[in-house]
């Protein structure tokens, strides 16, 4: 587990290490991966970066930490915050110089949200994302024909995060962020957001 | 779960100070940053350009035509479907709009080229320029564009563009919600109450001259073999979705002739309605202005 210190600021605290120097890289390298991953989204903090599946990667080019994330929306207004508090954190204890850079392909979805981050998202009161039918919508060249079909009736059950019935109904398509749909238990009347299956 | 608990999660955001994370939006970084964007070999970079230019105005003019319905909706509900819509519209169009800047080697961004061109210029189809008349025709409007918009990017997933590709696989996610959105809605009030259906039927025969323009054969895309989707291909897919909805919905497909092109041009060669002016006035005054202004 590593220590971040109390907020010195970016000039670092007494934890402070020197990243592609030394012969250490490797052990440098974990660290700021795991400074990465620890990360808070922005919208659910409940959850990190890891946990989502935003981060994709955090690699070393030339003496610098690279992190590699991918926005789940198109229109995602987090992404700027996500770039931010990485910079921050990493900043914090020592990378000086970091990279974010933004990957679009292959296209984040909620399949990629960890076991651990579903388990996170529950235990807030946010009901998981279902599976996605794989290769959904995608064509072109060795992807097959797999238009995505057209829903005309209301989604599959969503069990509940607080109490586990399957008697909930959805009451808005969309939610607070872009992530999220709301519904409605019937058993315990909670309402509670799902984050939907992209 | 007590209080305390359900506040927890939100105790790693305090920790940091910053008043960034509470003004999301404030700052905008390029969308496409640490992308490689190089044009591949052989293909046409002023055509990819232009072609981008006008998916990426497809999404930008809808999404301020959707934003300019929140405040106006019916419920609370459809205020945030509306609006989280609107900004996947708008996430596609900030991507797009970036290509378009890069591939054609002018320099221009997203900003440049949202806020700084003229009517002409923009080369958006006709059909997301008026304002909707009333929620039926928003419903309408947003089924026919969400299943025309998603059957072409779902051929753009195989562009011979990278990023092209990358930001349609991205799309046809948000675009698939759209669609499923708006016909559940055409179906409620198509097969709803006399008066709802009526109006349904109503807002379609407004929208219909518009469709035929979706599907017109498109100069730039016949210059990007591999990259582009040809429009008449998309017609079929776009029938069946929209045909299994009316049937659904217990409304007609309505006839009436197509809104004629003006010496055989119509959006995607600059010429445009009225409205998409009102819209221009609306979504730039503000930039040209204060050109170099930052909040």
């Amino acid at each position: 587990m590593v220590t971040r210190g109390a907020g010195d600021g970016v000039t670092g605290g007494p934890e402070q290490v020197t990243p592609g120097a030394g012969d250490d890289v490797t052990t440098e390298l974990e660290l700021a991966r795991e400074i990465a991953a620890a990360v808070p989204d922005p919208e659910l903090p409940m959850v990190t970066l890891a946990d989502l599946g935003i981060l994709r990667r955090v690699t070393a080019e030339d003496g610098r930490v690279v992190v590699t994330i991918t926005p789940t929306y198109s229109g995602c207004p987090a992404l700027r915050e996500m770039a931010y508090d990485l910079r921050y954190r990493l900043g914090r204890a020592g990378f000086a110089d970091v990279i974010v850079r933004t990957e679009l392909a292959p296209a984040w979805s909620s399949d990629q949200i960890t076991p651990e981050g579903r388990a996170k998202l529950a235990a807030a009161g946010l009901a998981p994302p279902h599976p996605v039918e794989p290769n959904q919508g995608q064509r072109g060249p060795g992807r097959g024909p797999v238009p995505i079909p057209l829903t005309m009736a209301l989604p599959q059950f969503v069990a509940c995060p607080r109490c586990g019935s399957l008697d909930t109904v959805r009451t808005a398509a969309f939610g607070p962020t872009a992530c999220t749909a709301l519904f409605r238990c019937r058993t315990c009347l909670e309402p509670f957001e799902y984050v939907k299956d992209i | 779960m007590t209080d305390d608990d359900d506040f927890a999660a939100y105790q790693s955001l305090a920790e940091e100070t910053e008043d960034h994370r509470w003004a999301f939006g404030t700052g905008f970084s390029d969308p496409l940053e640490g992308i490689d964007t190089s044009v591949p070999v052989g293909v046409d970079a002023a055509a990819l350009a232009a072609y981008c230019l006008a998916l990426g105005d497809d999404a930008l003019i809808y999404s301020h035509r959707l934003q300019q319905w929140v405040t106006r909706l019916p419920e609370l509900e459809e205020e945030t479907a509306l609006a989280n819509i609107a900004l996947d519209l708008l996430g596609q169009a900030r991507m797009l709009l970036s290509r378009a800047g890069q591939a054609e080697g002018t320099g221009w961004d997203e900003d440049r080229l949202a806020f700084f061109r003229t009517e002409g210029e923009f080369r958006n189809v006709r059909l997301v320029e008026p304002a909707d008349a009333d929620f039926a025709e928003l419903a309408g409007r947003l089924l026919i564009f969400s299943a025309w918009r998603l059957a072409l990017f779902g051929e753009l997933t195989g562009s011979a563009d990278p990023v092209l590709a990358a930001i349609a696989g991205k799309a046809v996610k948000e675009l698939a919600y759209h669609r499923d959105y708006a016909a559940q809605w055409v179906i409620r009030l198509g097969d709803g109450t006399a008066l709802s259906h009526a109006r349904m039927q109503a807002a379609l025969a407004a929208i219909w001259p518009l469709l035929d323009e979706l599907f017109r054969a498109d100069a730039v895309a016949a210059r990007l073999p591999g990259v582009a989707a040809d429009p008449a291909g998309l017609r079929a897919e776009v029938d069946g979705v929209v045909d299994a909805v009316l049937g659904a919905a217990t409304l007609d497909r309505p006839g009436g002739a197509p809104l004629a092109s003006v010496g055989g041009q119509a959006g995607r060669e600059g010429v445009h309605t009225e409205a998409l002016g009102y819209v221009l006035a609306e979504l730039q005054s503000v930039a040209r202005a204060y050109p170099d202004a930052t909040w």
